[in-house]
């Protein structure tokens, strides 16, 4: 599975590098990020898309999701 | 509609509400928040500039620092982090607040003054907006600061926070540091310096903004840049929620006051208003977040945002001190130069920094 890193960028980064990845046509994708604001709205957005998010590491400092069609 | 777009409307709300009661305690017209003013007011409180009008420790900014620290803290939130072209982000902070103050408000005081009645805060609007779509068009491109590093110590974080204490103890304390110059601290005598409600109800409205402006991540460039990037009406709400809120008070408290002409700590150079936000609205996406959430993310760690505020208080000094600040008046020839070359200048700024696989 491939892996998107958006470790501390700035908003709306993270959304943007996602949208474009998912436009892709990825039908599994692995976001690692750094805040929970970047958390948050990248969730959001990937489910606003129709994706599944599962939250497979949530600390103070990183977070991992797996998003799926 | 979700519970998020319910915590920003509520948030928008008390923010409103807040904001009429501090004019009502004694804050200039239309200026019970301001981002861009109250940093402007502080620089001149510690002589980095020497515009006798505006020169006040503004306890709102403290108490919003202070309130977003402890919310972030307490949900774990908190965390030193930096390194994102820190020195880019300082001029760009810069620049924001030279468009801020070429204009006379940031974003969040636009909204107030909208809800005044004053129509040239709406000719800013319009320019916050194309700015706006403006730093967007970088972003499609592949605009990046590059990544800020979570750091081995969270003492560095602390350092914003620190500032803020320090700031409201020499205002307690009330130190003249050279009394033979006036100052500092310097506090004016005249308006709008002047005005300002008590340093407790100050002090205790900006702790509850920012609590809940850090819990909703209110950012006022991101409402219409999420919007135009990805149909998001989140950070939207909140301009609903302030501007009702603000119109409603103050039609019941006969401030309301419709039109273009003799509207408080405002002008009507209308072009200069129309780019003076759209620098601010450029500025602002390019560096992720308008001044209010710059303040914020400083309080929560960021250190990249704590230099954009400094760099705004750098601004604020460079506006006043060579002479690019508007007055009631309107602009002035040095402030349309800078307000132009800045636009160009971030621009570039914006240009050069695209990714290359973007």
């Amino acid at each position: 599975m491939d892996t998107l890193d958006v470790r501390g960028l700035s908003c709306p980064i993270p959304v943007l590098k996602t949208k474009k990845a998912l436009e892709k046509g990825y039908q599994e994708l692995k976001i690692i990020g750094s805040s929970n604001v970047s958390r948050e709205n990248v969730s959001k957005f990937a489910v606003s898309q129709g994706f599944k998010v599962e939250v497979l590491k949530e600390k103070p400092d990183e977070w991992n999701i797996i998003v799926t069609k | 509609m979700d519970r998020g777009k319910w915590f920003m409307i509520v948030t928008g709300i008390i923010i409103g509400g807040l904001a009429v009661l501090l004019v009502a305690q004694g804050n200039p017209g239309n200026m019970g928040f301001c981002i861009a003013c109250f940093l402007r007011d502080i620089a001149g409180a510690l002589g980095f500039h020497r515009a006798a009008a505006v020169q006040y420790v503004r306890p709102e900014l403290i108490g919003l620092i202070l309130g977003a620290f402890l919310a972030a803290f307490s949900s774990k939130e908190f965390k030193s982090r930096g390194g994102s072209s820190t020195f880019v982000r300082f001029f760009l902070g810069m620049f924001m607040m030279i468009g801020a103050l070429v204009f006379l408000g940031c974003p969040l005081r636009d909204i107030l003054r909208i809800g005044g009645g004053d129509l040239n805060a709406v000719v800013g609007l319009g320019g916050f907006i194309v700015g706006i779509l403006w730093g967007i068009f970088f972003l499609k491109r592949g605009f990046n600061l590059g990544a800020a590093k979570s750091q081995p110590t969270q003492a560095g974080g602390y350092v914003y926070v620190i500032l803020a204490v320090l700031l409201l103890g020499l205002l307690l304390a009330g130190i003249n540091f050279n009394p033979a110059g006036g100052g500092p601290l310097f506090f004016s005598t005249v308006a709008p310096g002047s005005l300002h409600a008590g340093l407790w109800w100050s002090l205790g409205a900006g702790l509850i903004v920012g609590v809940l402006a850090q819990k909703a991540r209110l950012c006022l460039s991101g409402g219409f840049r999420d919007f135009f990037l990805i149909r998001d009406t989140t950070l939207l709400m909140a301009y609903g929620g302030i501007l009702v809120t603000v119109i409603i008070l103050n039609i019941f408290l006969g401030k309301f006051n419709l039109g273009f002409a003799n509207q408080p700590v405002a002008h009507s150079a209308h072009i200069w208003n129309f780019l003076g936000l759209f620098l601010v609205g450029q500025c602002a996406v390019l560096l992720g977040g308008c001044p209010l959430r710059q303040m914020i993310l400083g309080s929560e760690g960021d250190m990249d945002a704590a230099a954009t505020v400094v760099g705004m208080v750098a601004g604020a000094a460079v506006a006043h001190n060579f002479m690019l600040a508007s007055s009631s008046k309107g602009a002035t020839y040095y402030g349309e130069v800078a307000l132009l070359a800045g636009i160009i200048i971030v621009s570039l700024i914006g240009w050069a920094y695209r990714e290359g696989d973007a």
